[in-house]
């Protein structure tokens, strides 16, 4: 109880402390230091005369919500000049994510087909590899295919050795007379009709001339004297070269016909283009090696699986190729390998049919669409993978420098035109009146749009297009100040110190500048603070509709644009909402700071 | 006041030419896809004349291989005859389109203006009265902010909230989905229900504008000498409030009120569009950015005409809520 009231007491003195201190200070004397002085009616410190610019500061400085306003434009324009500045990000620069995804390799399949090598110059068509594997399978060794004559012969191993009977010329042969009929340009002289009549007469199969050899064929009655040449071979073997360079030397007939002789034979070693190789065979797989004098390199593999990378560009070491083959033959469904140059990487193995699809983890290039905020993003990327938080700092340069720019404009013409309005009156007065009136007729947001969407047909260039978007709306939103100056001026001019300023001989430039202008400015400011309001509000509409500041171009206006799609608004908050509450303030801080400076500059609302 | 008047029609007159002119030339800047694709689709019938005669015939109906000036004296022409012409978009005559989605437009905005005002102005005088109280700061603060709201911001937001997040109301559209199984009342509670949130975004949006100039004028009137009579005559607050310094406020508040009222015909482009409420607003925002110049125009002469005949009309109203006015 006690202490209540004794509480209760101090408070009551405090609160009388308090009042007499306030009105110490509406008397204007110094209450602090020097309690008990008395000074002269015009002391300094008893008389205190504020210009008129320091009151309208404090008038503005003790409205809160003017202060409020101020902070937040303060925040907007760092934000937008020096953010850009400080942002790692260009507005422009699309991020791209790696993603892994299994994608096809490499295909492989158990070779079961004789694989044909023609020597250069010849040829040896499809058909008459068909051919060939029905003659075989019938046990023969000739074979017919086009017109032309095949022979083969096969080693144990499947090495398939095919000559090419080339008719030089038909012969018909009655008892002892011979009639030619000669194939293309074939020209024989006499010596080599009598040589061959010989061997005919002998039953003999082949004659020789000239250090040739040429074959006699029969059928029936009719003779044929042909040419003959090994021209291919065919192995079921596959050959892949240790370096991607020899892979044309080991695909050459030449090669291939040398290891498969030597390989036929036992032999473990072998001779091509003077060079020496040996085989190593083991374990269904042969090895060719090069031997460079006591050096032996590995120079082919010779296996019975073919493995193709999906990308022509790759090349699949024989390593790999192993790998492949151990996993096919283990029937395992994975292998780890390291391409040169590379990770080891895990491949799968799908067996389709025959043919084993080998897929790896592939890293693919994406743009980042719509990632989350994280440390990187803070704000995320929109749809174009762009950093929203950078797009939102250059977004707000290009609306308050719209904002800006439209006020400069609208000032200029407004200012102009009432001025002059204000300042001439009478007939000049009414026709400038008039012309607002007409000019004000045309309907702001129609034209707007219809603009639009002729700039949207013409498909200008978007920085052109915001500077036409700055000159329409400065163009269109003078007249509200000009009336405004005009009202202004048309008040002042018959005020006293106007018709001092007239008395006084002043001329006329320095009437309208130093007197009339000065009165203006309050209310410039004020009307220009609000109106950018307006103006970053009108770009912000125009741009969501698709209509103002156009991609790649960022405002806060074509940002929020991408909130016209429902799944945006839905899924993707950080794109659209920032965006709209950034506008939001802005707009917000000139008004605040608008109404502020309105309350600060007029008078009658003094306290 | 006659003579005014008369003087007033005569310049609106001027006014609403020269502003349909300047329409007319912007939108034949518009490279009108509807002549050729028309001109198209007549070409391809069997037996009809080539593309290219199709095409100079129609541009010569439509009257846009004259010059500007010959273009618009042919619409206005026509204009004063009442025949506005077919809507390219919507293939039906303008005026039968307007009668069909004025409406909407209509019922939206009396709504909004109801609410505005029994919000507003209440709140503006309240205000006004406690100047730089903590009252006042909040209501110059959300008056504010309403005028600093984006209507598309404050539309998605709501949308999000209220369609997406509660699933309370549609997305867009100002029926539903069985609108046509219900019975009239139903169908009328289902259109209210639609128009919520658009009535919603266009009431918050216009409270500021409405409370600040309630504000302003009452602070004004509460700052002159009667009302310092009246206090110093011993009224009660409530008196000098409601009979002396409200009735005063009325005056710019009426002229200020009845300059909106014919304005609720002119729809609200960007709220309707957002929400596609089918009102004169989003149909007229479909038609011009498509180059529909007989619907562009109908509409632009429309909303000219409307504004002049609001200011015409609080003209009017100034003079007789003032009495010192009319003296003059």
């Amino acid at each position: 109880m006690d202490k209540n009231k004794k509480s209760a007491q101090l408070n009551a003195a405090q609160q009388k402390e308090t009042k007499s201190v306030i009105n110490a200070l509406l008397q204007g004397k110094n209450v602090t230091n020097e309690p008990n002085r008395t000074g002269t009616l015009d002391d300094e410190s008893r008389v205190k005369v504020l210009s008129p610019g320091m009151m309208v500061f404090k008038r503005f400085v003790r409205n809160r919500l003017a202060i409020t306003g101020f902070i937040i434009l303060v925040f907007m324009f760092s934000f937008s000049f020096l953010g850009g500045l400080f942002s790692p990000y260009r507005q422009d620069q699309v991020f791209y994510r790696n993603e892994y995804t299994l994608k096809d390799f490499a295909g492989a399949t158990f070779n079961k087909e004789f694989r044909t090598v023609v020597k250069d110059g010849f040829k040896f068509p499809g058909s008459a590899y068909g051919s060939m594997i029905l003659a075989y399978n019938n046990g023969k060794t000739q074979f017919d295919a086009d017109g032309t004559l095949y022979s083969f012969t096969v080693t144990n191993d499947d090495f398939f050795r095919i000559t090419e009977f080339e008719t030089l010329s038909n012969v018909t042969a009655r008892k002892r007379l011979y009639s030619y009929e000669h194939v293309g340009d074939f020209k024989m002289s006499d010596a080599m009709s009598q040589k061959f009549e010989e061997a005919h007469q002998a039953g003999d199969d082949t004659f020789e001339f000239d250090g040739k050899t040429y074959n006699i064929t029969r059928d029936k009655l009719n003779v044929a004297i042909t040419t003959a040449e090994e021209i291919a071979l065919a192995s079921p073997r596959v050959y892949d070269p240790y370096q991607k360079e020899d892979a044309p030397v080991i695909a050459s007939y030449g090669f291939r016909f040398a290891f498969e002789t030597a390989f036929a034979n036992g032999e473990e070693k072998f001779t091509y283009n003077d060079n020496n190789y040996s085989i190593d065979k083991s374990d269904n797989l042969i090895t060719v090696y090069l031997e460079n004098g006591a050096e032996k390199q590995a120079f082919a593999n010779i296996s019975d699986m073919i493995v193709n990378a999906i990308s022509p560009d790759v090349f699949v070491p024989v390593e790999f190729k192993n790998k492949v083959r151990q996993a096919a033959l283990n029937k395992e469904k994975s292998f780890e390998y390291a391409l040169p140059g590379e990770e080891n990487i895990e491949y799968r193995i799908e067996l389709v049919h025959e043919t084993y699809n080998i897929k790896r983890q592939t890293e693919t290039h994406l743009i980042d669409m719509y990632h989350a905020p994280d440390e990187k993003h803070l704000l995320g990327t929109d749809m174009n993978g762009m950093d929203v938080m950078t797009r939102l700092m250059y977004g707000g340069r290009i609306s308050l420098l719209v904002g800006f720019v439209v006020v400069f404009i609208e000032m200029f013409i407004g200012v102009s035109i009432g001025g002059i309005s204000g300042y001439f009156g009478g007939w000049v007065d009414t026709i400038l009146m008039r012309f607002i009136d007409l000019f004000n007729s045309i309907p702001y947001w129609p034209i707007m749009i219809i603009l639009g969407s002729v700039m949207d047909t013409m498909e200008i260039d978007p920085y052109t297009r915001v500077f036409m978007l700055m000159m329409v709306m400065g163009f269109m939103g003078w007249t509200g100040i000009a009336r405004v100056v005009r009202g202004q001026i048309l008040a002042l001019r018959e005020q006293d110190f106007m018709v001092a300023a007239e008395a006084s001989g002043l001329s006329v430039r320095r009437r309208i500048v130093k007197h009339l202008v000065p009165n203006v400015m309050p209310l410039l400011i004020v009307q220009g603070t609000m109106a950018l309001g307006g103006i970053i509000l009108t770009e912000a509409t125009l741009s969501f509709l698709g209509l103002g500041v156009k991609y790649p171009i960022a405002s806060w206006g074509s940002i929020i644009n991408a909130a016209s799609q429902p799944f945006i608004v839905n899924n993707y908050w950080f794109i659209w909402i920032p965006a709209g509450i950034l506008i939001l303030l802005t707009v917000l801080g000139f008004n605040f700071v608008g109404d502020g400076l309105r309350d600060a500059y007029d008078p009658k609302m003094k306290r | 006041m006659s003579k005014f008047i008369i003087r007033r029609v005569f310049l609106a007159i001027l006014i609403v030419l020269f502003g349909s002119f300047a329409v007319y030339a912007v939108i034949r800047a518009l490279p009108s896809s509807y002549v050729e694709t028309i001109a198209r689709q007549r070409a391809q019938l069997p037996g009809s004349k080539s593309y290219s005669e199709w095409l100079a015939q129609l541009n010569s109906l439509f009257r846009l291989d004259t010059d500007v000036f010959t273009g618009y004296a042919g619409w206005l022409s026509d204009a004063l005859k009442g025949n506005f012409g077919d809507s390219w978009t919507y293939t039906v005559p303008v005026t039968q389109k307007f009668k069909d989605v004025i409406w909407y437009s209509f019922s939206l905005n009396i709504i909004t203006f109801v609410l505005q005002t029994v919000i507003a102005i209440p709140l503006g005088i309240t205000a006004a009265r406690k100047q730089y109280s903590r009252t006042d700061y909040a209501i110059t603060f959300f008056a504010l902010l309403g005028i600093s709201l984006p209507s598309f911001f404050l539309s998605t937001v709501l949308k999000y909230i209220f369609s997406i997040k509660l699933g309370w109301f549609d997305l867009y559209g100002i029926v539903g989905r069985y609108h046509e199984q219900l019975d009239s009342f139903g169908k009328i509670l289902d259109m209210a229900h639609h128009l919520f949130l658009p009535v919603l975004v266009l009431t918050m949006l216009s409270i500021g504008g409405l409370m600040r100039f309630t504000r302003t004028n009452m602070l004004e009137v509460l700052n002159s000498d009667y009302i310092r009579t009246a206090r110093a005559k011993g009224l009660p607050e409530s008196k000098v409030i409601n009979k002396h310094a409200f009735r005063n406020t009325l005056i710019p508040l009426v002229s200020y009120m009845s300059y909106l009222i014919p304005s609720m015909f002119s729809g609200s482009m960007i709220t309707e569009t957002l929400w596609q409420i089918p009102g004169i607003g989003y149909i007229s925002f479909g038609a011009m950015q498509q180059g529909d110049i007989p619907f562009t125009m109908f509409y632009n002469v429309f909303l000219i005409l409307l504004t002049q005949v609001s200011l015409l009309f609080a003209d009017i109203m100034y003079a007789v809520v003032d009495p010192r006015v009319r003296v003059n």
